[in-house]
């Protein structure tokens, strides 16, 4: 199990969070096709890399983190909250 | 006293004043406190502990540790025990495991007897055809399958979990790993020191009064340590992703085992080495022992372990195991010096050693045979940890090469060294452990947003002194071959066999000969084995990798890793009244519901025909505030929001981004910038994550506050005909139906509880007003509904009346009628796809899904006879017997005295009046018709608008 330091709560175990994985942006619904929109919802690079994947504070703050995993090493270095700070 | 026990040893961990009676094998022994089940037996001369699991030899002790191939016994109904780890108890009861008929007759020794061994591979080759008899061959092999027994009717025992967060976790408590534990502590780090015996100290404990005065004052400075938990009897089992570390305790009270599960800052391996046995022809007979277990019977247990004994020594272990049998009164009947190319051709005897031929052709009688030929490096926690250890042919073992920043490793795994070595390099490694853990730790409070920070150690990285290896003879086989798996009866003859087969990876061989694949998990043997393997295939050890260890280290019951059960239950504020009104419960998810109060049906009549109430608490409900809730409404539904007006209510659908149906509910408007989502019971958590996802994410300038309140308030549907009459009694909501009309919503006071608000809604049918009470009131207005309508026959219905009701009206449920694949349209609901929204969650593959029809319709269903009741499930099929869908719900139907269904079918059938076939269970299909509508009763909805 991993500890991802939430910016808001600190180092917490991952099985607080859910996992999202990698996030293609949104294409826009009136222009698209379905190559491109099955792309989006089901083609993941799965680089053995560093990669920026979603994660969801559930069991926390309930905030959606961007989270810096080398996905090899599972090594994170950094962390930061989907939207901004909160205000 | 025993015949074998021995005066008093300085070292001995037994209580001669406490003297307990046990059982072997159906007969009386006894024995000390203190005493392990193998050491009692073993001061009574029992030699003989198992029959080996493939040729049903007699086998005995071999390491005297919990690693010990063959000392496997069962202890009352308690299988697999470790005879030579757990300790005596007075009165226990203990047999032996796999020795049918006896221990000392077993006729499956007879396989011995035909002369011949089993090669690799021989039950793969012998009960392979015909396949007709694999269930006969199982049976029979069944019976020659090593374990215990389990009892069916054994009472599980209680297991614990327990979450840990020391700054460094020490693994093996030796010396080098008390002066680990004592150096950290100091640094200021908190420890916990897991050591798999049941005392601190390691090879200290069998040693002479010079290391057993060390051991005292280093247990001393380790009780002294402020900050430092010792866990003995108690084993790491393994290591995973940012040293999140499992240790099992074996010996907390009132549980059978606790897995702890820490989340260290810097973990040290201190584990120590294991002894190697050496593969000769009668390696495995009892009375052959390895010169650790000879020197923990004598010194910790005060067990002579033989008459008279050949030792075979490479080291200075065996050098202190002669000085030791012969404090024991054992006869030496010969040294066996490997440092001078002596070393042992064979042991022979029937049941137990009786005569030793070494090398040189000479021949010794004697009943003992030790040897002192090597080490293995328990790598699995460095393995685990990322490091591959190399083989070292100087040391003639394997040792860690590189380790990650937050694991270090010291004592025996490492190097060779005296006493004063080993402690000075613990705590070298304990002091440098606990600065890395220190600087985690204050990055960490740092990080916590009420932590108070620590100040990060600003020392330099404390030096490593290095620990030397003593040069070691490489000693594996002798010229002869013998046992080298003795759990899995595998030979040196039979790794070579493999090798020539073609199984030249020790991986394949491994596999092929089930070397390393018993309960000892290679740790006796795995060294051996890459050595023989490494011979046969012309290779050598530093070719042929080590084994990859994957955790667990030791064993761990399964009850240990399941814990104790702690599943969250949800109840409603009107459990209590239910519990005490017969309700029978049901588990929907979390939530304990009211299944019925006896009768479904007559509840089901009652909504009908007067009037029912149900707690539907677990409702989800979100409370939705701001300008642009609209905005989210119109996103996240499939239909349309903006012009809902205060004080009405709208059904809606939500789906995913592939267009599968992920949730409905109803929506309502309780003022200009608020209002009320609700979501199915199952759905709340769910619903309230993807709304937050796409505030978040998508839209985080829209301007909505969400708060889920399903806990908030309790609910309760008032649904029939007189339910109109009956909410008028308890409310000052004005109920005309000219002023609240269906699908409204209106706040007001009910049995005179402010700030509730109420809907008129029917999942039943009929017409009914659904309360939301802050949650504190819900049982109160619950009593007074049932008060105040006791002249109106007001009754409570639970889940399954509901289910009935909804399934006459065809409404359906999300997950029960509709599954991972139906998208918007295949519940036709098409009247609420508005696929003019310019935009909304999944509405691509709605607008391909709208040009096309292939997919599942839902449709309500009805078989000829209406007493045939076809069970959820079933398959509809055509003449041939192809599928073209299923039921989904199916209920008796009290209001209209028949069977009544939801169904998915192909799109073909869904017409009017279409004939289908729905096969039963029995394998008979029955004929059925599709309904025009999904409404079974009432079909126009006059009752619900009433």
């Amino acid at each position: 199990m991993l500890v991802i330091v939430c910016p808001n709560c600190g180092p917490r175990n991952s099985d607080e969070f859910t996992f999202q994985g990698e996030r293609a942006p949104r294409p826009d619904v009136s222009d698209t096709d379905a190559g491109e929109w099955r792309r989006y919802l089901y083609m993941k690079v799965n680089a053995s890399d560093w990669v920026e994947e979603r994660w969801f504070h559930v069991s926390g703050c309930r905030r959606y983190l961007m989270v810096e995993r080398h996905t090899s090493t599972n090594e994170i270095r950094s962390v930061t909250m989907v939207g901004g700070e909160p205000g | 006293m025993s015949r074998y026990r021995l005066e008093a040893q300085p070292g001995e961990v037994i209580d001669r004043t406490s003297l307990l009676t046990f059982e072997w094998n159906k007969a009386t022994y006894q024995g000390f406190t203190g005493d392990t089940i193998a050491s009692a037996l073993a001061a009574h001369g029992q030699r003989i502990l198992s029959r080996s699991f493939k040729y049903h030899r007699p086998r005995g002790l071999l390491t005297a540790t919990y690693h010990d191939p063959n000392a496997t016994v069962q202890v009352g109904d308690d299988p697999n025990v470790r005879a030579a780890h757990r300790r005596l108890a007075d009165g226990m009861v203990v047999a032996p495991q796999n020795a049918w008929p006896s221990l000392d007759f077993d006729v499956k020794a007879s396989n011995k007897l035909v002369g011949r061994f089993l090669p690799p591979g021989f039950y793969y080759k012998t009960f392979m055809f015909p396949h007709a008899l694999w269930p006969v061959y199982q049976k029979v092999l069944g019976r020659f399958a090593a374990g215990g027994v389990v009892t069916p009717g054994h009472q599980p025992s209680r297991f614990d979990h327990r979450h840990a967060h020391p700054d460094v976790l020490i693994a093996g408590g030796g010396p080098a790993g008390m002066a680990a534990a004592i150096a950290a502590s100091e640094a200021g780090a908190s420890v916990i020191l897991v050591e798999e015996e049941p005392a601190l100290g390691g090879h200290l404990r069998w040693g002479g009064q010079d290391e057993l005065s060390v051991l005292a004052a280093l247990v001393e400075q380790v009780q002294a340590g402020p900050a430092i938990e010792v866990m003995t009897d108690a084993v790491v089992a393994g290591r995973y992703d940012h040293n999140w570390v499992s240790v099992v305790q074996r010996d907390v009270p009132g549980v059978a085992e606790r897995l702890v599960k820490a989340r260290v800052k810097c973990l040290v391996v201190a584990v120590g080495t294991l002894e190697r046995p050496y593969v000769f022809a009668g390696n495995d007979l009892p009375g052959v022992m390895l010169s650790t277990a000879v020197r923990r019977l004598v010194n910790l247990y005060a067990v002579k372990p033989g008459e008279k004994a050949v030792v075979l020594t490479a080291n200075p272990s065996g050098d202190a195991a002669i000085t030791d049998l012969e404090r024991a009164g054992v006869e030496i009947a010969a040294v066996l010096d490997a440092r001078k190319g002596q070393t042992v051709h064979g042991a022979v005897g029937r049941k137990s050693v009786e005569s030793v031929l070494d090398s040189r052709g000479n021949r010794f009688e004697a009943d003992l045979l030790v040897t002192a030929t090597g080490w293995t490096s328990p790598t699995a926690l460095l393995n685990m940890a990322g490091d591959r250890p190399v083989y070292e042919p100087k040391a003639a073992r394997f040792i860690p090469t590189t380790l990650p920043d937050d694991v270090m490793a010291t004592g025996g795994i490492l190097g060779d060294g005296t006493t004063e070595e080993l402690i000075a390099h613990g705590t070298a490694v304990g002091t440098e452990a606990a600065r890395r853990a220190l600087i985690l730790r204050a990055k960490w409070e740092t990080a916590s947003p009420a932590g108070q920070s620590s100040r990060p150690p600003t020392s330099e990285p404390t030096p490593i002194p290095s620990l030397e290896h003593q040069p070691h003879p490489e000693m594996y086989r002798s010229s002869t071959h013998g046992f080298v798996d003795f759990s899995e009866d595998v030979t040196s003859k039979d790794l070579i066999a493999a090798a020539k087969e073609g199984y030249d990876s020790m991986e394949l061989a491994k596999r092929y000969t089930t070397v390393g694949m018993g309960p000892v998990q290679g740790k006796v043997e795995a060294v051996n084995a890459l050595a023989v393997h490494g011979e046969a295939t012309g290779g050598s050890l530093f070719e042929t990798s080590t084994t990859t260890w994957r955790p667990p280290y030791a064993p761990i019951r399964l009850g240990t890793l399941a814990g104790r059960k702690y599943e969250p239950a949800r109840y409603s504020p009107m459990q209590s009244w239910h519990a005490s009104h017969g309700a029978i419960p049901l588990l929907a998810g979390q939530w304990v519901r009211p299944e019925h109060y006896g009768d479904p049906p007559s509840e089901v009549s009652a909504v009908r025909n007067g009037v029912g109430i149900i707690d539907v608490s677990p409702i989800g409900k979100i409370d939705l505030r701001g300008s642009d809730v609209p905005k989210l409404l119109e996103f996240v539904y499939v239909n349309k929001w903006s012009r809902l007006e205060v004080g009405k209510v709208r059904y809606g659908v939500m789906c995913a981004e592939d267009g599968v149906i992920l949730d409905d509910g109803v929506t309502g408007r309780l003022g200009r910038e608020h209002y009320m989502m609700s979501t199915t019971s199952g759905g709340a958590g769910g619903v309230w994550n993807w709304l937050d996802e796409w505030l978040q994410t998508g839209f985080p300038e829209w301007d909505v506050q969400m708060t889920a309140v399903t806990d908030g308030y309790a609910s309760i549907n008032v649904a029939g005909p007189h339910s109109r009459e009956l909410v008028a009694r308890v409310t000052d909501i004005d109920l005309d139906p000219s002023l609240f009309g269906y699908m409204e919503v209106r706040t007001g006071r009910v049995a005179g509880v402010t700030d509730c608000f109420v809907w008129r809604i029917g999942f039943t049918g009929e017409l009914s007003y659904e309360i939301h009470i802050p949650s504190a009131y819900g049982l109160w207005v619950w009593e007074q509904l049932l008060e105040e309508g006791s002249d109106l026959g007001v009754r409570p219905f639970g889940v399954e009346a509901q289910r009935i009701l909804r399934l006459e009206k065809g409404h359906f449920i999300v997950g029960q009628d509709t599954d991972g694949l139906t998208q918007g349209f295949g519940v036709g609901a098409d009247w609420a796809i508005k696929l003019d929204k310019r935009d909304f969650a999944g509405k691509p593959e709605l607008v391909w899904q709208s040009q096309r029809d292939d997919y599942p319709h839902l449709v309500a269903i009805q078989t000829e006879d209406p007493t045939i009741l076809p069970p959820e499930a079933c398959q509809i099929v055509d003449r041939s017997g192809s599928t073209l869908g299923r039921i989904t719900s199916s209920r008796m139907s009290p209001t209209l005295q028949r069977s009544i269904c939801l169904g998915q079918v192909a799109p073909a059938l869904d017409e009017p009046d279409r004939r289908i076939e729905i096969r039963l269970p029995n394998g008979k299909n029955v004929p059925a018709r599709v309904l025009a509508t999904h409404a079974h009763f009432d079909p126009e909805g006059a009752r619900a608008r009433g």
